[in-house]
């Protein structure tokens, strides 16, 4: 298995958080959201979304989202052996969510942190921040704020690791 | 004892089965651990319920009576969103003649994914798990005087929950050691999950030959026994399994082997008190004791949907799917 490193350098990946942060902020502001709760999906989008709370200043404490229990894969593959519980620290009725995620790619895993999200309450509004988008989509999901865009092989796997520094990761199965 | 091990896991080390503490190593028993706790979480939520196994049908089969057991089994598989068949054996077919193996082979007819079974004789689940189809997962819920893991392992949920590090701990499991299948799974897993010392307080008649061979130390005077425990584990008295002349009366049981406030004051400070259930008051303990703050015993009835959540969503997920 070949593996390159891609956006290793902090500085970059920082620009790109930066970059996130500002049209996040600018898409509040056209669609009126005021105290947007942030609520990443473990374990790559807790990581992004502590950095982009930290950059917008949000005070209202991170949820945070496994999703391991709303998987369509289950009855293939079982049960995740790394479950990490759920945590929603604030009630998210009526709340403007910005949803983050580290690598967009079949968009499975959105769906199942939307339906994961909807047993915790009904919140006005989700907004779907992604630090990496890449092609492969199955499913009608598509993200509000983009860090890059990204084309790569179906073989070629996209991954982010961290927490401290962040850097993303090209697996080259072939 | 049951060589079950090989029965229990598939052939990736994954639980297929759940049959007994034996034979699971610690990192297993800390997986159900680990997922039960992310379980608990959803019993705080709005929706008490996630689709894991959606589609799936699990059957409480019991052969012998239980509440508290039968109904946690029953809110665990419900909380996973699996549907579930209870089925009585003192209004079923059994008690016309149908045998365990008919009994088994009618219900995979109807496509059901896990029989959940409690048995007055030991080894039941097990049987049902050697001819079971590839298919089916089987978890004991309870088998004669054999084993009751789920329960042990609800206990050792209870346990870290309060205590964290078992390694630093000591144990003590008072009352009929002789009936209780709890026990014994309750030792298993202590061991298994590495606590410093199990100790076993209970009168001779009630204690099984060579119980020292499990690994722990036996005394047979309460207040030696609970000097600086960190965990008392209080057994029911098991009238109903109980041969005549065990015991000279309840009475005389509690004046010896009864958890009172008093006798409570050797244990360590922040030590908790915990009980399987039903609860003979007055035999066992005292009501001040049950209802003290130091008491967990309704602590484990939370745990138990929790850990059984995580034991039938582990077992579910690595059956071999029919189609």
């Amino acid at each position: 298995m070949n593996n390159t490193n891609i956006w290793q350098d902090p500085t970059a990946l920082d620009a790109i958080l930066r970059n996130m942060s500002d049209a996040l902020k600018t898409v509040c502001i056209t669609k009126q959201i005021e105290q947007p709760l942030m609520v990443g999906i473990h374990t790559g989008g807790i990581w992004i979304a502590q950095r982009l709370q930290h950059l917008l200043e949000i005070s209202e404490p991170l949820g945070a989202l496994d999703i391991s229990f709303y998987r369509d894969d289950f009855t293939r593959i079982g049960l995740h052996p790394l479950v990490r519980p759920s945590h929603l620290p604030i009630a998210i009725d009526d709340r403007n969510i910005i949803l983050v995620d580290d690598v967009l790619y079949t968009g499975r895993t959105i769906r199942a942190a939307l339906n994961a999200l909807f047993d915790y309450g009904r919140p006005a509004l989700v907004l779907l921040a992604v630090l990496a988008v890449r092609n492969g989509r199955e499913l009608p999901i598509a993200p509000d704020i983009t860090g890059l865009q990204i084309e790569l092989s179906p073989d070629q796997y996209l991954k982010l690791e961290g927490p401290e520094p962040l850097s993303l990761v090209l697996d080259n199965a072939s | 004892m049951l060589d079950t091990h090989n029965l229990q896991l598939d052939q990736n080390g994954r639980l297929r089965h759940f049959l007994t503490i034996e034979g699971l190593n610690k990192a297993l028993l800390t997986e159900i651990l680990d997922t039960a706790d992310s379980f608990a979480a959803v019993a705080e939520r709005k929706v008490k319920k996630v689709p894991l196994c959606h589609g799936k049908i699990v059957v409480n089969l019991f052969f012998e009576t239980s509440t508290r057991t039968r109904t946690t089994f029953e809110l665990a598989a419900k909380r996973l969103s699996a549907d579930v068949l209870n089925f009585n054996a003192s209004t079923s077919a059994t008690a016309k003649g149908e045998t365990l193996l008919d009994t088994l082979r009618n219900l995979e007819a109807m496509h059901c994914d896990m029989f959940i079974v409690r048995h007055k004789d030991s080894g039941a689940a097990h049987f049902f798990a050697r001819h079971a189809a590839p298919n089916v997962s089987i978890l004991n819920a309870g088998d004669g005087r054999h084993a009751h893991p789920t329960q042990a392992m609800l206990d050792m949920l209870t346990i870290r929950r309060h205590k964290q590090d078992f390694s630093k701990l000591c144990v003590a499991i008072i009352g009929d050691l002789l009936h209780s299948r709890v026990a014994r799974s309750q030792i298993l897993a202590l061991n298994t999950l590495g606590v410093e010392e199990i100790r076993t307080i209970a009168p001779r008649t009630l204690l099984p030959t060579q119980i020292e061979s499990l690994g722990v130390k036996v005394y047979y005077n309460l207040q030696q026994g609970i000097k600086d425990v960190d965990v008392i584990i209080v057994l029911r008295l098991q009238k109903e399994r109980m041969a005549y002349g065990l015991l000279p009366s309840e009475h005389e049981y509690f004046r010896l082997f009864g958890l009172t406030e008093d006798r409570l004051s050797q244990a360590k400070p922040d030590a908790i008190i915990m009980h399987p259930g039903p609860l003979n008051r007055g035999v066992e303990l005292s009501s001040q004791v049950a209802d003290s703050n130091r008491s967990v015993i309704l602590q484990q009835v939370s745990n138990g949907i929790a850990v059984r959540m995580a034991i039938i969503a582990m077992a579910l997920g690595n059956t071999k799917a029919t189609s």
